[in-house]
């Protein structure tokens, strides 16, 4: 594993994006425009202003899902996989290269996703905005992370799209959006203790609302980030060069 | 440390299945340096088991493969043995340079070699254009022009000249005699028997098994036959499929 090769696959995946401007202009404005519709749902209540910071972490979450499990399962399929394996490139620059790749691409969703709900849909925030982005960028890497580790079961790209519900639907439901998670069922509240999303949302309110300091939304920050390194490493066990 | 004087890939006794149905039952070839070698037979019969297991990327069950002197898939050989796939390994939505650019970064090769390689498979004019605006067997060379870069000592191509037309073919195949007359060794399968009497050595597979190791002269004075087609087919009656196999029925 070499700098070079990391970032000479980071460059070439963003220039694959590169030549398909759609992919790119959805990837930034769909996110925004759910969390508009959201806004515009709950206008007259004030139920955006508690469940708007979540949102922020759900569609990069969703999107950057999506959008790197059928990538890498493309190049699996294409047999461009199978040659750059039989090359000198290692295992950790393909992985790597692609979390760089999508995870920038993650910052530029982050940020206009952010941007929108603070400045057209009014969502308030009482804490520090850049904070907001921090957690938001890192959930998004997450997205990045998880999507590799699911390309790596799914054989075509029927199974992959179905690994979406499988393991991002429960993480949704349990992440405190629909019910916050104190009211949980016991067993449920400890399984969305574990789940990395439950994180990304506790730290997000809790910036929104400023109710907690620096060092606890770091501490989310910090366990997203275990799960982005775990499923990196998984992710990198499960690419191998030789196969049956 | 890089032994010279090996073989360019020596294969004993290699068993491979995939699935559950055996491909290669105990196959033992030796393919020699500096000379393109044919590997010849029809669809199904095991030629692309055999090129994955010599490029190291086939799991396989027992036997052993030596390439240039080191275990077939041993890290050193990934710079030294460029890989053709049958389809077209290549990114649709990347132009032709950005595929060699991409390719030679990993290889770690100067960057006027893919100035190189574009000349050498004839596609300079079309460098700027994307792979997936482009015909089967200009994304064919696109292919081929990634395995070339870096000049690798061992070229193992599938299939090379499928749907290319006949000019293009035969600038193929000079193309390989002129990479084989400055050292590279080239081991190219195809499935069209008349593609054999440009090679100057045959390997001649049915069922997972070597029929014949031989030059295409050999051949045809071993079988009596005027053609290679003829040839195989000879050798065929005299390999019944049960016998080769050592089935019982």
């Amino acid at each position: 594993m070499t700098p070079q090769r990391t970032l000479a696959t980071a460059g070439r995946v963003l220039s694959q994006v590169r030549h398909d401007p759609r992919t790119i202009v959805l990837l930034l404005v769909v996110p925004s425009l759910l969390i508009g519709l959201l806004a515009w749902i709950f206008s007259d209540t004030p139920v955006f202003a508690t469940i708007g910071p979540g949102m922020i972490a759900l569609f990069p979450f969703i999107v950057m899902f999506l959008v790197t499990s059928i990538t890498t399962l493309r190049e699996r399929r294409t047999g461009t996989l199978e040659r750059l394996l039989s090359m000198p490139l290692g295992k950790g620059d393909l992985i790597l290269g692609y979390t760089l790749a999508f995870g920038l691409l993650a910052v530029a969703q982050s940020a206009v996703a952010v941007g929108f709900a603070v400045w057209v849909c009014g969502l308030e925030i009482s804490g520090s905005i850049w904070l907001l982005l921090a957690v938001a960028v890192a959930d998004a890497v997450l997205g990045t992370s998880l999507g590799l580790l699911a390309s790596a079961f799914a054989r075509t790209e029927f199974q992959v799209v179905q690994f979406m519900p499988a393991l991002v639907f429960p993480q949704i439901l349990l992440g405190g959006i629909f019910l916050p998670r104190e009211q949980l069922p016991d067993v449920l509240r400890m399984i969305s203790d574990w789940l990395p999303l439950s994180h990304a949302i506790d730290a997000l309110q809790a910036v929104a609302a400023d109710s907690q300091d620096a060092a606890y939304v770091g501490g989310e920050v910090l366990i997203i980030g275990a799960w982005v390194v775990g499923a990196v490493v998984l992710g990198s066990v499960t690419l191998r060069r030789r196969t049956p | 440390m890089v032994n010279t004087s090996a073989p360019a890939v020596d294969v004993t006794d290699l068993h491979v299945r995939r699935g559950k149905h055996p491909v290669l039952r105990g196959l033992t070839v030796t393919v020699p340096r500096g000379v393109v070698v044919g590997l010849l037979g029809p669809s199904g019969c095991g030629k692309t088991t055999l090129l994955r297991a010599i490029v190291g990327v086939q799991v396989v069950q027992s036997g052993t493969v030596t390439v240039l002197g080191l275990p077939a898939g041993a890290a050193p050989l990934r710079h030294r043995v460029g890989y053709v796939t049958q389809d077209a390994s290549v990114y649709d939505d990347l132009t032709v340079r950005q595929n060699l650019h991409y390719f030679r970064a990993v290889l770690g090769a100067p960057r006027r070699d893919v100035d190189r390689v574009l000349a050498l498979t004839d596609l300079t004019a079309q460098a700027s254009q994307l792979v997936g605006s482009l015909s089967g067997g200009q994304r064919s060379r696109v292919s081929l022009a990634g395995a070339l870069l870096g000049s690798p000592d061992l070229l193992v191509l599938d299939e090379p000249t499928v749907g290319l037309d006949p000019v293009l073919r035969v600038e193929l195949w000079t193309l390989f005699h002129q990479l084989a007359a400055v050292g590279t060794s080239l081991l190219v399968s195809s499935h069209v028997m008349d593609e054999a009497n440009r090679c100057d050595r045959l390997l001649l597979m049915r069922d997972g098994e070597i029929l014949a190791d031989d030059t295409p002269a050999g051949l045809l004075a071993a079988t009596g036959t005027s053609d290679t087609e003829g040839a195989f087919l000879a050798l065929i009656a005299q390999h019944p499929l049960g016998e080769a196999t050592g089935s019982v029925s």
